[in-house]
């Protein structure tokens, strides 16, 4: 059977009617689309699997500033709190966004990373999936299925609304990865079809509006952090989603929102620096410093 | 429709898909443009690469792409100290290319090991994406998605017949063509896109086409 879908309810039809979980049915759709066969694409993405779960090993050990010195070292600062004092937000959130900072801050160092949906916001997807992964007991299998859920999700996204800054703002990148993350949790959760477009509806309409602000044109800041906060709502959203918790708006619906609250954000919060935290004083003097060839000197 | 490995990926040095996996891109595909090792290259900046290029190493991701690496080689970091190792003497220069250009472009200025010069245009797109968009004065338009093949020849009748009847015969099924000239009569470009590999033998035939100038493969990206 071809497999096509554009929408979240069309993947969940699909689903329902092969009788196979949403992962099967992506990976089958990949098969045909790509004429490769399923054992090559699982392959690679058990290899995207491997370079993120490096780089949030990488990451956790690593104190060194990125090129500019704004970010760099919180990770760090992070994982050694939760691991010497009982933390506030518990472990498995802690956790995911020490991870989700972690790989943000090897991206910001120039380190390797898996783009998803993009490296602005690689960090939210694997910090929040291996986090609730050893909460779970989750194996590498388990992660890979994860994965091509959460390949799914965006996938639709892209189609129907954008995972660039540049055209919907955060929101589509941390907006879609967040949503994307939610998803998968709640697939590898063992949460329904309808529970993971809950789950995905959930975390994205809480980033709606979400614009793309960034210091000095650099994915640093308030890229980094918000990567961390972008993993504690992706398992906030999945665990409401478990619980049967629905959200009123289908995801399809909060999907085309998106769009549409994008096409109507203004050009100074998308990605041009022109707007937003890009433009406070302590930003400007930062691009100023940064422009001049010196250290950004926070 | 995107596919799967277009969200969760590409695995990438970071810290920008445009900036940094782009401008490796972009400098891969001028170093395949040129066709030999480069001994020299000038580049020139527009735009947001321009403004931005330090802070997201976008300079030393398109010395990288020059030298031959992928986008997730982790030497990406180091290009600026191992060009100049590898023989290949860098220059940057910032330049304004005006409102039309992408905000994202660079201009190559290339000379190989073997004395082959060529000046190559590029943008990066978004995502990792790439177009470039002129070599040698010549307008383009080449993404690396696709098997390419590219011919530079003298512009008369017969020669864009003879390259397709080539292909034909391959059974190659072509998905994009596009050529353009400087001046009738003068020198011409043509650039094919094909879904399936391009056999060595088409670039062989096409090179002994009295009329062309140059061929040249270009795998996907």
């Amino acid at each position: 059977m071809k497999i096509n879908f554009t929408r979240i309810d069309e993947m969940i039809a699909i689903s329902d009617s092969l009788q196979k979980p949403l992962s099967s049915v992506i990976l089958e759709f990949e098969a045909q689309r790509s004429e490769r066969p399923q054992n090559e694409i699982w392959t690679d993405m058990k290899a995207s699997l491997k370079v993120m779960r490096t780089a949030i090993n990488e990451g956790l050990a690593q104190t060194d500033k990125s090129f500019s010195g704004l970010v760099g070292g919180d990770a760090n600062r992070l994982i050694n709190k939760i691991n010497n004092s009982p933390g506030l937000t518990g472990s498995i959130s802690a956790h995911a966004a020490a991870y989700a900072l972690s790989v943000s801050e090897v991206n910001a160092s120039m380190g390797k990373v898996v783009a998803c949906p993009t490296a602005g916001s690689c960090g939210i997807l694997p910090g929040a999936l291996l986090a609730a992964g050893e909460a779970l007991d989750a194996d590498d299998d388990d992660l890979v299925r994860a994965l091509f859920t959460a390949a799914g999700i965006g996938m639709v996204i892209a189609e129907n609304a954008s995972i660039a800054g540049a055209i919907g703002g955060c929101q589509a990148e941390c907006g879609s990865a967040a949503a994307m993350a939610a998803g998968a949790i709640t697939d590898m959760a063992g949460g329904t079809p309808q529970q993971v477009s809950h789950a995905l509806a959930l975390a994205l309409k809480n980033l709606l509006g979400l614009v793309c602000d960034p210091v000095a044109g650099l994915v640093e800041v308030p890229c980094v952090k918000r990567n961390a906060f972008g993993a504690v709502h992706a398992l906030l959203a999945a665990e409401m989603a478990l619980a049967g918790i629905e959200s009123v708006i289908p995801s399809d619906e909060v999907i085309s929102t998106m769009h549409q609250i994008g096409l109507s954000m203004p050009r100074a919060l998308k990605e041009t620096s022109e707007g937003g935290l890009a433009k406070t004083p302590t930003a400007i003097s930062i691009t100023a410093r940064l422009q001049a060839g010196k250290p950004a000197n926070l | 429709m995107h596919g799967v490995f277009d969200i969760i990926g590409p695995t990438m040095i970071g810290p920008s898909s445009s900036h940094t996996a782009g401008a490796a891109r972009l400098g891969k595909m001028a170093r395949i443009i040129l066709g030999e090792n480069p001994a020299t290259a000038v580049i020139e900046l527009h735009g947001s690469f321009a403004q931005t290029y330090r802070g997201h190493g976008t300079d030393k991701a398109l010395v990288a792409g020059l030298l031959g690496y992928t986008t997730d080689d982790v030497r990406i970091k180091e290009a600026l100290s191992i060009a100049p190792q590898s023989g290949l003497d860098i220059t940057f220069r910032i330049i304004d290319l005006g409102d039309s250009a992408h905000p994202n472009t660079a201009v190559f200025h290339l000379t190989g090991v073997h004395g082959r010069q060529v000046k190559v245009v590029g943008a990066s797109t978004g995502g990792g994406s790439i177009i470039i968009t002129e070599i040698d004065g010549y307008t383009v338009e080449l993404t690396g998605e696709y098997h390419t093949l590219i011919s530079i020849h003298q512009d008369k009748p017969g020669v864009i017949a003879l390259i397709t009847h080539m292909l034909a015969q391959d059974s190659v099924n072509i998905a994009f063509m596009r050529v353009s000239r400087r001046e009738k009569g003068s020198q011409a470009l043509a650039i094919i896109e094909a879904d399936h590999a391009l056999p060595e033998h088409i670039l062989t035939a096409v090179s002994s086409i009295p009329s062309v100038k140059l061929a040249l493969l270009i795998p996907p990206l």
